[in-house]
């Protein structure tokens, strides 16, 4: 059968911009493993949390359509902010009350409570939205949702689709993870993060607070989970209460793919969830007639056993000796 | 020989009497208390007219998995998060076994002999134990939280896997009619049969118990304390790690296919979103509710948070919702208790692993092993070790009189 490049590259361009998402909920993952070795498995809820504040900010602000251009991005904006505000809080919050008193717990201790509070959290979303899927409230109008760069405003004669909405995610989603770089290897603050992950007694001795660094990874990780939780609500326009448990265990793969702890793991791997996520629901089934979307889920969780079977130090993750 | 027997048995008598469990009488009187109050319950049940036999069945069916989920986590100390799947495994063992509508059935594939209840209770244990040991053989290496990730995806793969396999499984339709145990002296199994199904449920349920607890004073289960306590040591003194985990797994596995099996008959019908990710945290949550690492906790665990996923959740809605009326109140007018479960599960959870982590009944042993480490007695050694008068040659004096 012919390849079909015009369609690959369709998807290409989807698992990108769908992969930057990915993994910017997985550095949330990769950064708190990296300095607590702690599988924040609230973290998928935290972003869910942030999509829903997203909405509650952006209903409040009750845009009417035909909204003006400054109004549109004014509100967005403020949801935005909002959304990373509370998801950090929540994340920062979470830490404060529950980890950190079992911080000198045994490892499955605090994994287990992780659990329970995605569980509170999913029936928190619950409470707020419902348990069906809920459609956020009307902030970008449908003609501009479906405008596509290559036509509408290069004016180029191709089948090719890259949207303005497209664009508009990679624009978000590239900074977020420039700043994210900027602290971990530019500051202080990430200076202390590395140095309480390599050996958190010998940072207590060099005079960092751990507790308080601690405490930043979470912050920094639920202010990312936050901002996506803005964007993939109003990039899919759907939410969902169980949102945060699939997109958290994609993103999980993704940070486990590339190398947990490592942040370029986490982007790498985020990219290659997001590729395999895309071809998976709409390139493989031109070719093989019984696939479809409704196998990309065991698809990447297959990815997630092997991964951890066969390589746990991921792409770029350097093999640790477990401490005794 | 006979020097040798002697010796040998001479050898594990004090042991055995050292460790076994001393039964208080009124620990007896107990249980066997208890056990009569069980076995008279649907008597009880139908003269007050409480109608919960059909709440009870699947109840008994948690409370198995929490027996079976208590030797792997409780037990041996593996964090299982896919433990739903082994049970989805045998209940479609079962469905793929007997059922007229299953594609191996009308193929002729099944021999007759096969298609009976019991002979398919046996394969499906066999099935999951066969799954336990593929999924536990490469990933028993890994470190706990990573093991417990490759449980999850296992977990969700399955239940994907039997949704969209739909000419193998028939999808969203699930696989009905069931084969029932056959009738036992007029006893029979019928889908009407609650009480009999009951009665079933209770006596697999005590013939488990005991099994267990025989299995956690031999060999293998101080094995799994040893491992459980410390990997480390367990392996120095000869103990083979990766057999007595992989033990575990299978043990805990077939159990839950078992439950499969018998849950499956019971209901007649076997559907893909019986066995999601919820089902693996409900039970989940039993055993660290009612005390991990103890059998009589992690049964007490299912009957708690089964009384109210059964229960409680489908009998309290109406009332609230009138009382929400009465009052005004538009959250609990139109609030379904059944969606509390992901809060009252999570704080299960929670609550246990902050304020009491050996859970409501503990396992004295695990509790202590769940407690945070003491690091007093640590940071007073780093300080001894980075302050320069203590080792600035103490005299015996400085030290209190005594030569240390």
């Amino acid at each position: 059968m012919e390849f079909n490049l015009t369609l690959f590259t369709q998807y290409l361009i989807l698992g990108i911009t769908n992969g930057a998402l990915i993994a910017l909920i997985a550095l949330g993952y990769t950064l708190v493993y990296g300095i607590v070795e702690l599988i924040n498995f609230a973290h998928g809820e935290v972003f869910m949390m942030g999509a829903f504040l997203s909405l509650t900010a952006v209903g409040a602000f009750g845009l009417v359509s035909g909204a003006g251009w400054a109004q549109i991005v004014l509100v967005s904006l403020v949801a935005f902010v909002a959304s990373m505000i509370f998801s950090g809080a929540l994340n920062w919050s979470i830490d404060r009350l529950v980890y950190r008193r079992l911080r000198n717990s045994p490892r499955l201790a605090p994994l287990i409570a992780a659990i329970g509070i995605s569980f509170i959290l999913q029936g928190i979303g619950i409470y707020w939205k419902g348990s069906n899927t809920v459609l956020p409230p009307a902030l970008i109008p449908t003609d501009v949702r479906s405008i596509n760069i290559l036509t509408d405003w290069l004016g180029l004669d191709t089948r090719l689709r890259f949207r303005a909405l497209d664009l508009a995610v990679i624009l978000l989603t590239v900074p977020l993870l420039l700043g994210l770089s900027w602290l971990v290897y530019r500051t202080r603050t990430g200076k202390a993060m590395r140095a309480v992950a390599q050996d958190r007694g010998a940072a207590a001795l060099m005079g960092i607070d751990v507790n308080r660094t601690i405490a930043t990874a979470f912050l920094v990780g639920g202010v990312l989970a936050g901002a996506a939780g803005f964007i993939i609500a109003y990039y899919t326009n759907t939410a969902r209460f169980q949102m945060g448990f699939r997109y958290g265990l994609f993103a999980f793969t993704a940070a486990v793919l590339g190398g947990i702890g490592n942040l370029n793991g986490a982007v790498l791997g985020g990219l290659i969830i997001g590729l395999v996520w895309q071809l998976s629901d709409g390139f493989l089934g031109t070719y093989i007639p019984w696939w479809g979307a409704q196998w990309t889920p065991l698809m990447i969780f297959s990815v997630l056993v092997l991964v951890m079977i066969f390589k746990p130090t991921g792409l770029l993750g350097e093999a640790v000796p477990e401490k005794v | 020989m006979t020097d040798l027997v002697r010796a040998q048995t001479a050898d594990r008598t004090p042991v055995q009497a050292d460790d076994a469990p001393q039964h208080s009488r009124r620990d007896i009187a107990l249980f066997l208390g208890i056990l009569a109050l069980l076995i008279v319950f649907p008597f009880i049940d139908q003269a007050l007219g409480w109608r919960l036999m059909g709440a009870l069945l699947p109840i008994g069916i948690y409370c198995l998995l929490a027996m079976g989920l208590n030797i792997v986590v409780g037990y041996a100390g593996l964090l299982d998060l896919g433990y739903a799947a082994f049970f989805a495994i045998g209940a479609y063992t079962v469905g793929f076994l007997t059922s007229p509508s299953s594609v191996f059935v009308r193929g002729g594939w099944i021999p007759g002999w096969l298609q009976g209840f019991w002979p398919a209770l046996g394969v499906a244990f066999a099935v999951a134990a066969i799954f336990g040991v593929l999924l536990g053989a490469p990933t028993l290496r890994l470190r706990g939280d990573y093991l417990a990730i490759v449980t999850l995806g296992f977990g969700e793969i399955v239940p994907n896997f039997f949704l969209n396999a739909v000419p193998l499984t028939g999808g969203t339709r699930g696989i009905n009619p069931i084969a029932k145990p056959p009738s036992i002296g007029g006893i029979s199994f019928g889908q009407t049969d609650q009480r009999n199904w009951y009665w079933l449920i209770l006596a697999v349920g005590l013939f488990s118990v005991f099994i267990i607890l025989r299995l956690y004073n031999s060999r293998l289960g101080r094995s799994w304390q040893a491992i459980r306590e410390d990997e480390l040591a367990a392996a120095s003194m000869g103990i083979n790690l990766t057999r007595t985990k992989l033990w575990a797994f299978a043990l805990g596995a077939s159990f839950s296919g078992f439950a499969g099996s018998l849950y499956s008959s019971a209901f007649q019908y076997v559907h893909p979103s019986q066995f999601e990710f919820t089902l693996s945290i409900l039970i989940l949550s039993a055993v660290i509710l009612g005390g991990i690492g103890n059998v009589f906790g992690a049964v007490a665990g299912a009957l708690i948070i089964g009384s109210f996923d059964r229960i409680l959740a489908e009998r309290l809605t109406g009332p609230l919702n009138a009382f929400g009326e009465q009052i005004g109140n538009d959250f609990l007018a139109s609030h379904n208790v059944g969606e509390d479960r992901y809060v009252v599960f999570g704080l299960a959870l929670v609550l246990m692993m902050v304020l009491r982590p050996g859970g409501l009944f503990p396992n004295k042993q695990r509790a202590a092993e769940l407690q945070p480490e003491d690091l007093t007695i640590t940071v007073q050694e780093q300080q001894d070790l980075f302050d320069f008068r203590t080792h600035n040659d103490p005299t015996p004096d400085e030290r209190g009189g005594q030569v240390v």
